[in-house]
């Protein structure tokens, strides 16, 4: 099935930069650009940027947006006020997870979302059989570029003030207006910065010349699954609950959501299965799919940069989820053993 | 690091992207540059256990990227009788130098007569052109 990718604004950037370039979510993204271990490494020590334009933004406007999303999503936002961004869930009637994202409260009356490029149209599509009178959503998506600067050293080296982490401002980098979001998916400090698309390549141009390292997609899920950053489609999906993903803490279970019942009905009886980090005790790295012992499933796996072996993320029976069980991961047929570990897998020595 | 793009001429080539230094009755095996290129960083090499046959064609161990894993295509059929350990222990040796220090087995032949088959270095550069 022949289907033309989608290429973000910084597409002739990756290629000046001999990007590898894979199609990922219907796009053609760069997957490395010197190699995914240096780039991680960069990310880990100083700084690293990575175009993430192929997220999906969507803006929720009107009198009633709060009360639209506190009704589809299952954070609440009523413990954040303006300036202020949450991690939160759009989940189905099973409690199922139909996307995580990250919304941004603009002001009473708005709000932006940072949704998964690969469920950005069903999102999309949930949220307007589900508007009400008084909320306006629109894709926006197009209109703009992101880049995630990421690293210790990436808010000094974009000479941004200090902020706290899930707030958001206006400012100006190097005479080019963005958003700064103090978000990411690395498990650094730093930030994403939203951008209007035509001004994308020339933020990217200014980011690199203040010696961020360009970093491809193969390092962003290395670095999200050292600190157990769930992946959609992979680790969460709308099968899965929120509660064995041990995403608990991001469900406001007090007040309604879609699926919030099933999910206060889980977390009564307890999950049968957990989402659990895992670290490889045998040399191997494990896989999406691959077998764990006793009833278990991977569903995210690689090697791990910083630990220099296998690590992953899979759900297994809740009875052998405490951390320090051993596991056996079915390996390409041969039995390697693993041990769950506490969250996050990585972190670093202060 | 890893290594520039070439293609020994003293070496065999199969067209998975392996290649046979060939001593005698005995041969080194390995993957070639465009094979370790395509992977990226190596981070595990699972090889066969000293002793195994290996057989032309098939395969005899796993390489394995953060992204990746890929089996290794022997081009020659024989015993094991070395495995790279310090390939083992440090799989990115393959893409720094994966014709010297990143050879993965030694095999004894059991059918010499077997190269015969094999792609020269302008033979496998055309298969290189055209992947």
């Amino acid at each position: 099935m022949a289907q033309t990718l989608q290429r973000t604004p910084l597409h002739d950037r990756h290629l000046a930069l001999g990007a590898r370039m894979v199609p990922f979510a219907g796009w053609e993204m760069p997957v490395q650009y010197e190699g995914v271990i240096a780039e991680h490494k960069a990310v880990r020590a100083d700084c690293g940027v990575f175009d993430v334009s192929h997220m999906g933004e969507f803006e929720v406007e009107g009198p009633r947006a709060t009360e639209l999303l506190q009704s589809l999503l299952s954070n609440d936002l009523d413990k954040i006020g303006s300036g202020r961004a949450q991690y939160t869930l759009l989940t189905n009637e099973r409690g199922g997870i139909l996307d995580d994202l990250i919304a941004y409260r603009l002001s009473d009356f708005r709000y932006l979302l940072i949704v998964n490029a690969a469920n950005r149209e069903s999102d999309f599509r949930w949220m307007k059989e589900h508007e009400i009178r008084g909320s306006d959503i629109r894709d926006v998506s197009d209109e703009y570029a992101l880049l995630a600067v990421q690293g210790p050293r990436a808010i000094a080296r974009l000479g941004l003030p200090e902020a706290t982490p899930f707030t958001f401002a206006e400012a100006e980098i190097d005479g080019i207006d963005c958003m700064v979001n103090r978000t990411g998916y690395t498990g650094e400090d730093g930030c994403e910065l939203l951008v209007m698309a035509e001004d994308g390549a020339a933020l990217w141009d200014r980011v690199l010349a203040r010696g961020a390292v360009p970093c491809g997609l193969g390092a962003r899920d290395t670095l999200r699954l050292e600190v157990c950053f769930p992946l959609h489609g992979n680790d969460i999906t709308p099968d899965t609950d929120a509660i064995s993903a041990a995403l608990g803490w991001c469900c406001a279970l007090e007040k309604e959501f879609t699926g919030a019942e099933e999910l206060r009905q889980i977390k009564t009886r307890g999950p049968e299965r957990k989402l659990i980090p895992f670290v490889m005790d045998d040399k191997a790295v494990p896989r999406q799919g691959m077998t764990i012992s006793g009833g278990g499933e991977v569903t995210s796996g690689t090697h791990s940069p910083m630990l220099d072996r296998g690590i992953g993320l899979g759900y297994v029976p809740a009875a052998a989820s405490a951390p320090d069980t051993d596991l056996k991961v079915d390996v390409r047929g041969r039995e390697r053993r693993a041990h769950v570990v506490n969250r996050p897998i990585y972190k670093r020595e202060e | 690091m890893a290594a520039a793009e070439t293609y020994p001429d003293d070496l065999k080539y199969h067209k998975e992207h392996d290649w046979a230094r060939i001593e005698g009755s005995e041969a080194a095996l390995g993957i070639t540059w465009f094979a370790q290129d395509a992977l990226g960083e190596l981070v595990h090499y699972e090889p066969p256990s000293e002793g195994d046959v290996v057989t032309r064609d098939s395969a005899y161990g796993e390489v394995e990227s953060v992204k990746a894993v890929s089996d290794v295509i022997a081009p020659l059929s024989g015993e094991v009788i070395e495995v790279n350990q310090n390939v083992v222990d440090e799989p990115e040796k393959v893409n720094a130098d994966p014709y010297g220090e990143g050879w993965l087995v030694r095999i004894r032949l059991s059918d010499p007569g077997e190269a015969d088959s094999l792609l020269d270095v302008e033979a496998y550069k055309l298969v290189v052109a055209d992947s």
